[in-house]
């Protein structure tokens, strides 16, 4: 049977314990569900993060590594979501949430999303500061070593 | 062509969308940033380091030797910084 990834991209907040539920409901072939919850940190005074997005290409990237990852790893569900817009320092930014009958594949299928999305999907985020100060933030050597070593 | 920009890449152009016709020895993503680059100050200052700059197009990454053609949707950003 193949799995079909939900793929999200919206501004509104997630419900991890609503989304987690929905990877289980009705069914009892699912052994575990890894969880990954990104969420905006409050550094340097930071009040907020927002996020831009290619529409299109985004919703396309996102389901054709979900799509990969239901291949490589013997998943029963898998769902991503990522918000764009203003978001709050405490709020989350991203979830990706891998089940499967057994822990390994759905750890290893979680870490494999998230640390992709880090790198191919196409998302800016900029920061903004008390007093109106704002900067792009960066892309990171290291999000794009631990991507490429998954092949 | 329809061009997008984003991130700061939209802010120095000062547009995130535009419909521009290069002329036909423009035949690649390399030889457009060049042309781009001509438009005005702004997307002068948004190309000024290559380097920095990302692109797709029709919604796929790609690198500054992939050919353009009338009728691609083509992007320009920076690296990107999601999850």
């Amino acid at each position: 049977m193949g799995v079909t990834p939900a793929i999200r991209v919206q501004e509104a907040p997630f419900d991890l314990a609503a989304e987690t539920a929905a990877l289980s409901a009705g069914r009892v072939d699912v052994g575990g569900i890894a969880s990954f919850v990104g969420l905006c940190r409050a550094d340097d005074g930071l009040q907020a993060l927002v996020l831009e997005h290619y529409p299109g290409m985004t919703e396309r990237s996102i389901a054709r590594i979900a799509g990969q990852a239901c291949e490589r790893w013997p998943l029963t569900g898998c769902t991503v979501i990522h918000r764009h817009g203003r978001i709050l320092p405490g709020e989350g930014i991203v979830l990706v949430l891998a089940a499967s009958r057994h822990r390994v594949a759905a750890l290893e299928a979680c870490a494999f999303l998230i640390d992709w999305l880090k790198t191919g999907a196409p998302f800016w985020k900029r920061e903004e500061f008390a007093g109106g100060a704002e900067r792009w933030v960066e892309s990171r050597h290291e999000d794009e070593a631990r991507s490429r070593e998954w092949g | 062509m329809k061009v997008l920009y984003f991130a700061w890449l939209r802010q120095r152009t000062g547009t995130g969308e535009e419909q521009v016709s290069p002329p036909e020895e423009v035949r690649d993503m390399a030889g457009l940033m060049r042309w781009l680059a001509t438009r005005s100050p702004g997307h002068a200052a948004a190309f000024a380091d290559p380097a920095q700059i990302r692109m797709a197009v029709n919604q796929d990454f790609c690198g500054p030797d992939h050919p353009v053609k009338p009728g691609d949707e083509i992007a320009f950003f920076p690296p990107v910084t999601g999850g």
